[in-house]
């Protein structure tokens, strides 16, 4: 069986550089930090008091109060995200057979807030009984936003949710990707969603030493590959792409920002969550990503690496991209975005694939921020093109995406021009 | 309208998101409202909250319009 070209035809962001596609990427691009104090509780007994929160997000904008009510944070970032992809694409527009139109949005925890805030009323009021409101499971599982966006489009195609901690959303597309190249779907509304900056969601990765806690300067905290970086900086959001079959995408004169070409899926097999220190898994996952868009290293023109400003990760990263690219590697651009963004758990492979496609749309790589030339860690090898502190025009043919999740999960994703 | 009463339609309508003239005490909660079996619970949830009352499921299930929740509470609160 002949597999089928599948394009980018639409994309959509709620993020935490701004509440739309073209002000998170010209913010990406600017190199501006998304970082400042927790606003969503009172962090003052946490460790770390700071993160990339989503700014002006006002939900009554968007949703009815009823609807949002029934809606996680994280549901509603992913159903406006969606919605911008989906009015990006047309969509919804005449001719579209809804049977054939899946959504996949993923999430790595789900309604974190949603589960804290009922627990929590169940364990104030222990003796009242059990009190659970009726959306609380609706509302908390990692797979609904899916179920939101069929709803309200009506899609009846492949609809699911993924979850591989934070390579969730890069799993996502691959499935999108895979599904349509094998005629499941002419369409797929792919990507992830996230909102975990809650008091459990901080006070758990707290106690991982898994952020960092540099307090006193938010927005020059995610700085990947510095020596003195202290761990991620947590980010939320959505990120959503229309992945499309291609005949179907030019039938209907769908505009097409960009192909993707290939996925790769390994795991380290190593540690809860720790990557594996030479990179083991991160290397076969970029292996089996190129191997599977039928390309050589050499084609590859930017990475954007999962880079989260962990201590070791980063290492690891960058030990595998030497590993799979040899003397390729020097002359490719990498950047963490992550250094802007923070670190979007389960939406962080949507938003990064969705800067790749536009990477390679604009031919710019957008930068990694917040690295200082004399904050050299000597296990990083600085001849490699990190695209520190500004960003860098150069043709981008192709574009690569690396994501890894706890449990040694690792998901790529690899995007090009469209060519006929 | 007692105080009670008033207070039932402003929960309604707040969680059903409809309009307070609509809440009229025969008006039901499924087929007048717009509610669904969850919309339903999470009202009687809501009832207990602001009452301070606990409205057993064998009870609750009897409680389908806005008159038998005002009925309903101003016994339990009698």
């Amino acid at each position: 069986m002949e597999l089928k070209r599948v394009v980018v035809t639409g994309l959509g962001a709620i993020t935490p550089l701004g509440n739309d596609v073209e002000t998170t990427w010209n913010a990406a691009v600017e190199g501006v930090s998304g970082a400042g104090p927790i606003t969503h509780f009172d962090a003052s007994k946490f460790k770390t008091q700071f993160a990339c929160e989503v700014k002006g997000f006002n939900v009554a904008d968007h949703i009815d109060r009823k609807k949002a009510r029934q809606l996680d944070l994280y549901a509603q970032y992913a159903l406006v995200a969606a919605r911008q992809a989906v009015a990006d694409a047309n969509l919804e527009s005449e001719g579209i057979n809804k049977n054939r139109v899946g959504v996949i949005i993923a999430a790595g925890i789900g309604g974190l807030h949603t589960f804290e805030e009922e627990a929590g009323y169940y364990a104030m009021h222990e003796d009242m009984g059990p009190k659970y409101n009726p959306f609380f499971i609706p509302k908390m599982i990692a797979d609904i936003a899916s179920g939101h966006v069929s709803m309200e489009y009506g899609y009846h195609g492949p609809n699911y949710g993924v979850v591989s901690a934070c390579a969730s959303s890069t799993n996502a597309l691959i499935d999108a990707f895979n599904l349509i190249r094998l005629g499941k779907a002419d369409a797929i509304v792919t990507g992830g969603a996230e909102a975990a900056i809650y008091p459990a969601g901080v006070g758990g990765f707290n106690s991982m030493h898994a952020l960092s806690t540099r307090n006193d300067s938010p927005q020059t905290a995610s700085r990947p590959f510095s020596k003195s970086r202290d761990g991620f900086v947590m980010g939320e959001g959505s990120a959503v792409l229309v992945l499309e079959e291609l005949e179907h995408a030019k039938a209907r004169g769908a505009k097409i920002y960009a192909e993707v070409v290939g996925g790769g899926l390994s795991a380290d097999a190593y540690h809860l969550t720790a990557t594996h220190p030479d990179g083991l898994g991160a290397k076969l996952v970029m292996q089996n990503a190129l191997e599977d868009a039928g390309m050589k290293p050499e084609e590859i023109d930017y990475i954007n690496v999962h880079g989260t400003s962990t201590p070791v990760g980063d290492i690891s990263e960058v030990k595998a991209i030497k590993d799979v690219f040899g003397e390729h590697a020097y002359n490719l651009n990498i950047s963490s975005t992550k250094s802007m963004t923070g670190h979007l758990l389960g939406a962080t492979g949507a938003l990064e694939a969705l800067f790749c496609v536009k990477a390679v749309q604009n031919d710019v790589v957008p930068p990694t921020i917040n690295h200082d030339p004399e904050d050299a860690d000597e296990e990083i090898d600085y001849n490699l093109n990190f695209t520190f502190d500004k960003a860098q025009k150069r043709t981008v043919n192709t574009a690569l995406s690396n994501t890894f999740g706890f449990g040694g999960h690792n998901a790529s994703i690899i995007v090009k021009k469209f060519a006929e | 309208m007692s105080e009670i009463a008033s207070r039932v339609k402003v929960i309604i309508a707040d969680k059903l998101n409809v309009d307070e003239n609509e809440v009229t005490e025969n008006a039901e909660f499924t087929k007048d409202l717009g509610a669904d079996s969850l919309d339903t619970v999470e009202l009687i949830m809501e009832f207990e909250k602001e009452f301070g009352i606990n409205i057993p499921d064998d009870k609750a299930e009897g409680i389908t319009t806005v008159k038998d929740a005002i009925e309903y509470i101003e016994a339990a609160k009698a």
